[in-house]
């Protein structure tokens, strides 16, 4: 399928590349519709590589490029669960988003996340599998999982580690602060800040400058310098499993659902 | 170096150009989420423009329980 058009988000292939634009209000939530799309979108992908070299996924929300997880879904479906209902829920709800974010992790084609405003938690997590990011200078990166009593679970501490030093892996973990474009620009995170609104035009620049070249040793230069942390992004779901049932995290997220902000990211 | 007045009213301008309202609006013990109309997540935008214009970093955990612009300027002029 050349194109797509759902609930959540579009593809399509434009100039060598595909382009998947995600855009569900607030600010793309990634709850049970939006995992369902991208699983539609990573089993179209086989269909789409041999038309792209490139991969770009962005955010049609000003607001931002995804505040992460959809809590408030995670909340109201756990409510009427048992408590191991509520924990299978979310076993199958990780495995499946990480086998989404591997398969995006691993894709043969160079991935570039084009991102805006919030990339928070588990867009945070999104743009990491990606191969580059290009932030524009209004974009702010975070982990708050810490403020709900969790981790991050969508795979972004074994691919944070992957790309930065240890120290500001630390940092951001567990002080759950954001940082702007400019501080991740300067610690390595992100390979191109942009005036505001011109990612998508300056990722666009950067899928067709990696057109240029042979796609097979591309694509074989970046499984060489680009590991998968497999065992680690096990360990990520087994320890995010045994912390999700704790008091601290029910009362973290009813919290934030609960508050009187629409969208309340402050810590 | 900016004295707390200068700071306070370089942050009002930025607010005022940030949210596009004119600054006459805007007073240094304002409640911004309530006189701006503002959410966190739009408040982390304005948080983006002051650390540009200070050449600061500001960790947002900084500003909790911060809601006027006097107060959030004293916190700016601790990292200047």
């Amino acid at each position: 399928m050349k194109s797509f058009q759902g609930k959540t988000l579009s593809w399509r292939v434009e100039g060598g590349a595909i382009e998947l634009s995600l855009d569900r209000a607030p600010c793309n939530e990634i709850g049970s519709a939006t995992l369902a799309e991208l699983e539609q979108f990573i089993s179209a992908l086989a269909s789409l590589e041999g038309s792209a070299h490139a991969l770009i996924i962005s955010s049609a929300r000003e607001e931002g490029f995804c505040a992460g997880a959809d809590l408030r879904e995670l909340y109201r479906a756990g409510q009427s669960l048992a408590p191991a209902k509520r924990l299978a829920g979310v076993r199958d709800f990780l495995e499946r988003i990480h086998r989404v974010m591997n398969a995006l992790d691993e894709a043969p084609l160079v991935t570039i996340a084009a991102v805006q405003g919030v990339t928070f938690g588990g867009g945070f997590e999104l743009a990491l599998a990606c191969d580059l990011i290009v932030a524009d200078k209004m974009a702010r990166f975070c982990f708050p999982e810490l403020r709900l009593g969790l981790i991050p679970g969508f795979g972004g501490i074994p691919r944070l580690k992957r790309d930065l030093g240890n120290a500001l892996v630390r940092d951001l973990l567990l002080t759950g602060r954001s940082i702007n474009a400019d501080k991740a620009l300067s610690a390595g995170l992100v390979s191109q800040v942009t005036a505001e609104g011109g990612a998508l035009r300056a990722a666009r620049a950067t899928a067709a400058q990696v057109g240029k070249f042979d796609h097979e040793t591309t694509i074989a230069a970046k499984r060489f310098i680009k590991p998968i942390p497999l065992e680690e992004l096990r360990r990520e779901i087994e320890i995010f499993c045994e912390l999700f049932m704790r008091p601290a995290v029910e009362a973290g997220l009813r919290k934030f659902v609960e508050s009187a902000d629409v969208l309340p990211y402050l810590p | 170096m900016n004295t707390i007045e200068t700071t306070t009213e370089e942050i009002l301008q930025l607010a005022a150009t940030h949210f596009k309202i004119t600054r006459d609006k805007l007073h240094p013990d304002d409640d911004f989420f309530k006189t701006l109309g503002i959410n966190s997540l739009q408040a982390l935008g304005l948080l983006t423009r002051i650390e540009q214009h200070f050449h600061i970093e500001l960790p947002d955990y900084e500003l909790q329980g911060v809601s006027d612009f006097r107060t959030l300027a004293e916190r700016i002029q601790s990292r200047l």
